[in-house]
């Protein structure tokens, strides 16, 4: 194990990610203490005379928005909304994906298979389409939001809990522990859930990532977090059409937003790595 | 009745004397040659019975004729299919003479009969279509509209050539509704052997006719060659769909594209205004419009005349205006400046936060209060959302903002209990025609006020409607200016006394055209017809 | 293979009226009133009620749905409200777009990957490994609407090499196929390149190695075709995610398919459209499934169905 950290700990990207997520996250809690501006104040000298976006200059680092709030603590406060929205949805999803996909492993009959067709069928749904209907039908918060996205990312996880599960019911030792009369709460909670332990550690690591993306993506669309309430995704939607006059308002966020989605897919990969290396590259 | 038909037959000949005078002003005016139009949605729809949005309108236009028409780029109306009419001194009787050379493009001509079949057409619930309510002042159409009569009693065709309504009473707009694209005439065959498609099809006796329409990427129209009045400078004009307006209008600097349909977006509008081909590629006109924050005035705590004079108060309109690159002016009151009827003397309420503050102390609400904010979600009108919702917060007001589509926003604004505060932005009060009524009736009267109609402020006072009707009745033209006035002083009185709105300002349209384009700018900016295809040409 | 056919069919066609139904129920919840809509600015209350008797809309709610579902039958997708349009002729109208769209996607992702892996697992653990990998996982991690916006704003607009939107040459296609074929690339790129690394290490070709035979011919011969294997299991959950993507894309290129005519649906909230596009989408999907189901024992014949 130790030897296994200090080989992951010699890969100079995989270090980098976990500063830059440490960042992040520090951003995120410390934002009322690092943000210059607050992220709603639309000072009147914000805005040029003719009603532009300012650079990024001298008193507003960042630049300005179309609105004339400082892109800098719309960032940090941003950080806040994707961090929260990208670590619930992920935790719900991968929660409702464990339970799903153990209780499917281990009842087989007709309890698993109903459980595994209406996995089927939640994959069949695109799940870009699946979440604007939904975000449009429940009226975007924060929380929705964050609920919308879970429900379209547990089924992944519920998948490979399924499998991994189905896998270890048939193992001998389970069959052991049943000739030998352990209740099923035993069995589930002392000999199976800890073997899904490491997939659930990395699935959910690896999810924030898809989570941060998908919630970008639906706030570009605009059926995510709602301004003024500033969301990496929703910065880039509202100044979508200034990328030719106005390029730090969308390519800053968008930086931002790649940086992390990659850090986490890094540690998740390092983690997979690192807990089961027979599985490398993604299946 | 006599003198009436000399005089009104005379002032036809000198008008379309004074098209065709019009139409040949500019000799730099070529005959030929086909444009490019750009927008980003597909058309809903052809039909003129149906089409009732900003993209389609202008097009149905060019592709139908109606009894009456608008000069170009003016609010005066002119014969179209009627080469002349007359009214009856009581003014409820119209008899129009239709010109015997109005042909449709399947080849035969225009009768009474179609004239009379369109507009049953478009009352009919049948239709599915939303002109019903306009043609309210004809006999028997509120029992075709209820679908409990199959044709109008008040329309007659004496004979083939003449159409003869009877109205319920006189009504001072009723030309103009005949000029609107529900009256166009259609020919029955074609609509019957088409039925629902024929919003695809369409056949009309207009300038234009359709020649193709692949659905999702582009509209083709060519030239009518034998259309009866005077002829378009154009042989056709391609409309290209799907295309974002950002794109649009960098296809048009390289002149790809000559006239971007959806406008200039605001990311691109300061640098094409500052740049040196401006005033060839910019058309900047005012038009019949006005947005404003609609206060729903059953919802306490803003049933208080007080509270919604504060919110009036609590608007900062130059910094709005600011944010939108100057491309409106702020409004003081319901009509916009253009309207007749306009009361330059009323400045509305001025921008005074701490006046604002002291009335919501006087309504007891010196703590402030939680409302919702809804708008529609289309820039720039979540940014003048959050814009509004600081003015707000400035005076103890804590306003929600529901940015959602266009159809959710009308709908909670045409919901009692549930828009507070709706900012009409997107959906700003067009004037369907250029008249005062129609900035009352279905946004300040109480028919409006009804679920899903479009009085988002739920105002209904019995005694500016009687004002209102009285004033309606004034239908001869030499009341015209007397009646204005009427109309002024009810806008006016409403604001003063009721302030059920807080107007923000007027938006200019901004239309963006290649270099070769020519015409005058009233033909890029029509006030009744958006685009006016028939006027406008390209450039030698 | 007949039966085990029969059995899929029959678990798509459940699978189909299930997403039909909740999409179904879902949509009917949205606030927006049609009938409003239809009857415009002007109507009075009587005139909306009208409309709304006129469009079915008074009817039960499971009566609305058998209808609907009898329609499907007979591909009718129910017509749109606010467009005056069949939905099944506006869909089948720009399907053949996006599914070019989506070919091209296909290619990219399918070349670019195969390449990169290929190049990272020959020549692994280097330099070159370490960069084409990382060019992977930056694929995988960027958000689509930016790269979109990134591709548009340098190479469209800036450089003028590609036209900015629209559809009808192939150097249309050059950018939005790329944008959507990133994402995928990334993933195929790190899937060849373990699969690959995995064959290269068994014994057979060790021996192979070591009597002789050129390395290109190894690689080709039994590296890749078994590399193509996790490829083709992808290719359904891929098909899902380009439904996903193609909106996007389409949006921010003019691309006139069905993920455009999605967005716009939503934007109007035109309900019959929505249903219409995602039916079509769930059926894309689950035919990619079927598909990809039905070749992989073919691949690889260890692989057991059950």
């Amino acid at each position: 194990m130790k030897r296994a950290l200090a080989e992951i700990a010699r890969q100079p990207a995989t270090c980098v990610a976990v500063l830059l997520i440490a960042a992040v996250v520090f951003a995120a809690i410390a934002a009322p203490w690092l943000a210059p501006f607050s992220p709603d104040a639309q000072p009147f000298d914000g805005l040029s005379l003719e009603g532009a976006p300012l650079p990024p200059g001298y008193k507003y680092w960042l630049g300005t928005d179309t609105l004339g709030r400082d892109l800098l603590s719309r960032l940090l406060y941003g950080a806040r909304t994707s961090l929260v929205i990208g670590l619930v949805a992920n935790g719900i999803a991968v929660m409702i994906g464990m339970i799903v996909g153990v209780v499917a492993g281990y009842m087989s009959g007709f309890v698993g298979n109903a459980l595994m067709r209406f996995t089927d069928l939640m994959m069949a749904f695109p799940a870009l389409l699946l979440a604007i209907v939904l975000a449009a039908l429940l009226r975007p918060s924060l929380w929705i939001v964050a609920l919308v996205i879970a429900l379209v990312n547990w089924v992944q996880v519920a998948r490979i809990i399924y499998t991994e599960t189905r896998g270890l019911v048939e193992r001998d030792f389970i069959l052991a522990e049943r000739s030998l009369g352990a209740g099923h709460k035993r069995i589930l909670f002392r000999h199976i859930a800890p073997h899904l332990l490491p997939s659930a550690i990395v699935w959910g690591t690896l999810g924030v990532a898809t989570t941060v993306l998908l919630e970008a993506t639906l706030s570009f669309l605009g059926v995510g977090v709602q301004p003024p309430q500033p969301s990496w995704g929703n910065i880039i939607y509202e100044s979508q059409s200034y990328f030719q006059a106005a390029p730090w308002l969308v390519f800053i966020p968008g930086a931002i937003i790649l940086a992390t989605a990659l850090s986490f897919n890094l540690i998740g990969d390092a983690l997979r790595d690192l807990l089961d290396p027979t599985q490398r590259g993604r299946g | 009745m006599n003198t009436k038909l000399v005089k009104s037959a005379a002032m036809a000949l000198v008008l379309s004397g004074g098209l065709t005078t019009f139409a040949r002003a500019d000799d730099a005016a070529t005959q030929g040659g086909t444009i490019v139009v750009t927008y980003q949605d597909d058309m809903a729809t052809l039909d003129p019975a149906i089409g009732y949005d900003w993209q389609n309108w202008s097009m149905i236009n060019s592709l139908f004729s109606r009894l009456v028409d608008y000069k170009f780029g003016t609010t005066e109306i002119v014969p179209s299919l009627a080469d002349s009419w007359t009214i009856s001194p009581d003014g409820l009787v119209y008899t129009f003479k239709l010109s015997p050379k109005a042909k449709f493009t399947s080849g035969r001509n225009v009768t009474a009969a179609d004239v009379k079949y369109s507009i049953e057409r478009s009352v009919n619930p049948k239709t599915q279509g939303p002109a019903g309510g306009f043609f309210h002042s004809i006999v028997g159409q509120d029992k075709m509209a209820d679908g409990s009569a199959t044709t109008i009693s008040g329309i007659e065709t004496p004979d083939d050539s003449t159409v003869k309504f009877t109205l319920t009473q006189p009504d001072a707009t009723f030309l103009n509704v005949l000029a609107l694209n529900f009256a166009s005439a259609v020919p029955k065959e074609a609509v019957e052997a088409e039925g629902a498609d024929f919003g695809k099809k369409p056949v009309g006796s207009g300038a234009f006719k359709l020649d193709e329409w692949a659905p999702g990427q582009r509209l083709v129209f060519s030239r009518n060659v034998d259309y009866f009045r005077d002829r378009p400078y154009l042989d056709g004009f391609k409309v290209e769909i799907g295309q974002e307006p950002l794109v649009a209008i960098l296809r048009l600097q390289k002149g790809e594209v000559d006239i971007a349909g959806d406008g200039i977006p605001p990311a691109k509008y300061l640098e094409i205004k500052n740049s040196p081909d401006a005033k060839d590629l910019i058309v900047d006109r005012e038009q019949f419009e006005t947005s404003y924050i609609t206060i729903n005035t059953t919802k306490k705590p803003l049933d208080d005349v007080r509270v919604r004079k504060a919110i009036n108060m609590a608007i900062n309109k130059d910094r709005i205006v600011r944010i939108i690159n100057g491309r409106a002016t702020p409004a003081s009151q319901v009509l916009p400046p253009l309207m007749p009827g306009y009361d330059k003397a009323y400045k509305g309420y001025p921008y005074d936060v701490e006046g604002a503050k002291k009335l919501m102390d006087e309504a007891g609400l010196k703590g402030g209060f939680e409302t919702t904010l809804y708008a529609m979600n289309t820039d720039p009108n979540p940014r003048i959302a959050q814009a509004i919702q600081q003015d707000l917060a400035a005076i103890g007001v804590k306003a929600e903002i529901k940015a959602l589509a266009q159809p959710e926003t009308i709908a909670a604004g045409g919901n009692k209990d549930q828009a507070a505060l709706t900012w009409s932005g997107g959906m700003g009060w067009i004037a369907d025609f250029p008249d005062p009524s129609d900035f009352y009736g279905p946004i300040l009267g109480c028919g409006g006020a009804i679920a899903g109609g479009w009085n988002w402020s739920w105002f209904c006072d019995k005694s500016f409607e009687d004002r209102g009707t009285k004033a309606d009745a004034m239908s001869k033209p030499e009341q015209k200016d007397e009646r204005f006035k009427v109309w002024s002083q009810i806008f006016t009185d409403i604001q003063s006394q009721q302030a059920p709105w807080a107007p923000v300002f007027n938006e200019r349209r901004v239309v963006a055209k290649s270099k070769r384009m020519g015409g005058s700018d009233a033909v890029y900016i029509d006030p009744t017809r958006v685009i006016d295809y028939e006027a406008i040409y390209i450039k030698k | 293979m007949a039966a085990l056919l029969a059995r899929r069919v029959i678990q798509a066609v459940a699978v189909l009226l299930g997403v039909a139904v909740i999409t179904f129920v879902l949509l009917h919840y949205l606030p927006a009133d049609p009938a409003a809509l239809v009857a415009g600015r002007s109507a009075n209350a009587q005139m909306i009620a009208n409309v709304r008797h006129q469009l079915g809309l008074d009817l039960p709610l499971p009566l609305q749905f058998w209808r609907y579902l009898t329609g499907l039958v007979r591909g009718d997708l129910g017509r749109s409200y606010i467009q005056r349009s069949e939905v099944t002729t506006l869909v089948v109208a720009r399907i053949p777009a996006t599914l070019i769209l989506m070919a091209c996607g296909i290619l990219v992702e399918v070349a670019l990957g195969l390449t990169l892996g290929v190049i990272a697992a020959v020549r692994r653990n280097g330099v070159v490994d370490r960069t084409v990998m990382m060019f992977a996982f930056v694929g995988v991690s960027s958000p689509q609407f930016v790269v979109a916006l990134l591709l548009l704003y340098v190479f469209a607009a800036h450089l003028g090499w590609f036209p900015m939107s629209g559809f009808g040459t192939p150097a249309h296609v050059v950018l939005p196929a790329l944008t959507l074929g990133l994402l995928g690339a990334g993933w195929y790129a790190r899937m060849v390149r373990s699969a690959m690394i995995d064959v290269l290490n068994q014994d057979y070709v060790r021996t192979a190695r070591a009597k002789g035979l050129s390395r290109a011919r190894i690689v080709l011969r039994h590296a890749l075709p078994n590399a193509l294997l996790p490829i083709v299991a992808m290719i359904g959950i891929d098909i899902g995610q380009f439904m996903g993507g193609v909106v996007v894309v389409e949006a921010v290129y003019g691309w006139p398919g069905i993920g455009q005519l999605a967005w716009q649906a939503i934007q109007e909230v035109d309900v019959p459209i929505i249903m219409g596009v995602t039916l079509v989408s769930s059926l894309a999907i689950v035919l990619a499934n079927l598909l990809a189901d039905l070749i992989a024992p073919l691949l690889d014949p260890r692989i057991r169905v059950h």
